[in-house]
């Protein structure tokens, strides 16, 4: 292996990373943004739609990012918009917890608190990135992060160790979402970041919030992967089909 | 039926024309306590009150007023208060409490000969 294409294949993993990193952050976004005028209640409907901005944020980051890094190393043309709204499913990178539908209340609070307390110790892994541009990403994010983490644990919490019904709803949460969690700390080819180390720590964190929530973390079983390689869910050419609808329907469209 | 007493709080006020206690259906909203959030727009200002919340609890009235109040960088410092805690003077008694200092212009400290050395006043 020449070296020249030793540095392709280099950066040919640091764009797929950092698409991976967006779509992510793009699909959970967009999976929330459903809540926006359905909320449980006014300053929670809020709260969620905060996080769901936050996200978004996140995504435009990372696109940005990604396409500066196609239009420099590869010639193609790329912007932070053909990304999240000219790609197809199967080029897709997002893990697959954040296509699954909403469900109720309990269920988008859990996944919310899985999600955001995995992607805290990714982006604290991340801020230490030879990778200047990753690397100040997630220095910015992590300060949101750390609140979707607060948030959304104190809500395991009150729902844990609630009412009969909320603790029901709780566990069946954690029966719909438990298998879509390993995928986490399952490392794809191109990921730069080891996410394999950041397993024990997101288990010590999650079970001391699932104690003071008297849940129960469910024993070991199969556990689903494929997002971070494009195999998804059924449900994630519905989320693209609303979300690019405008730009396939109306191409370079603005308003 | 489910059907409920609810005392209103200040600034808790139903949308039907019922002063005071009044029956209507429990909805998520009547079951959470009114909050009142006052913001610290930085460091050295008093706290100003900014509006009212619903929340269960101090915490989650705590990030209410954040995620509700200070999206827009309105704050360094929140304080809460459950609404049932702070006593509003009446209305109807305004007359007595506050228009008798109108014609007492003696009150305000402007009838005085300031020396030259006194500053910034």
């Amino acid at each position: 292996m020449n070296q020249h294409h030793q540095i392709n294949e280099s950066i040919k993993c640091l764009i797929d990373q950092t698409l991976h990193l967006a779509d992510t952050c793009l699909i959970l976004g967009q999976r929330n943004s459903e809540w926006c005028a359905h909320g449980p209640i006014l300053e929670q409907d809020i709260a969620i739609t905060n996080i769901t901005l936050d996200l978004i944020g996140q995504a435009r980051n990372f696109y940005q990012y990604a396409a500066k890094l196609l239009v420099e190393y590869e010639q193609k043309q790329a912007t932070e918009d053909t990304l999240a709204y000219l790609r197809t499913e199967r080029e897709f990178k997002n893990l697959l917890i954040c296509e699954l539908p909403n469900g109720d209340w309990a269920n988008t609070i859990l996944r919310q608190f899985f999600f955001s307390t995995f992607q805290v110790l990714l982006f604290e892994e991340m801020s230490h990135s030879k990778d200047a541009q990753l690397s100040a990403i997630a220095i910015k994010s992590i300060k949101e992060t750390n609140y979707h983490v607060k948030w959304s644990s104190e809500w395991v919490i009150r729902l844990g160790d609630g009412t009969a019904e909320s603790k029901e709803r709780m566990i069946n949460a954690i029966d719909n979402l438990w298998m879509y969690t390993g995928e986490f700390f399952i490392p794809a080819k191109y990921e730069t970041i080891d996410v394999v180390l950041l397993k024990e720590k997101w288990l010590q964190k999650v079970k001391e919030v699932f104690d003071e929530a008297t849940l129960i973390i469910p024993d070991k079983g199969f556990m689903q992967s494929g997002g971070k390689l494009g195999a998804h869910t059924e449900h994630l050419g519905f989320i693209l089909s609303e979300l690019q609808y405008l730009q396939r329907v109306h191409p370079g469209a603005e308003w | 039926m489910n059907i409920q007493i609810r005392k209103c709080y200040y600034g808790d006020i139903p949308e039907e024309n019922n002063s005071g206690a009044g029956t209507q259906s429990a909805s998520n909203e009547s079951l959470w306590p009114l909050w009142e959030v006052f913001i610290r727009s930085k460091q050295g200002l008093d706290h100003k009150h900014a509006g009212s919340l619903h929340a269960a609890d101090a915490q989650m009235a705590m990030e209410n007023a954040r995620d509700v109040y200070t999206r827009r960088q309105e704050g360094v410092s929140l304080w809460v208060v459950e609404s049932k805690n702070i006593h509003a003077s009446n209305p109807d008694e305004a007359e007595m409490f506050f228009e008798p200092s109108s014609d007492k212009a003696y009150r305000h400290p402007t009838f005085y000969d300031l020396p030259d050395e006194v500053k910034h006043m």
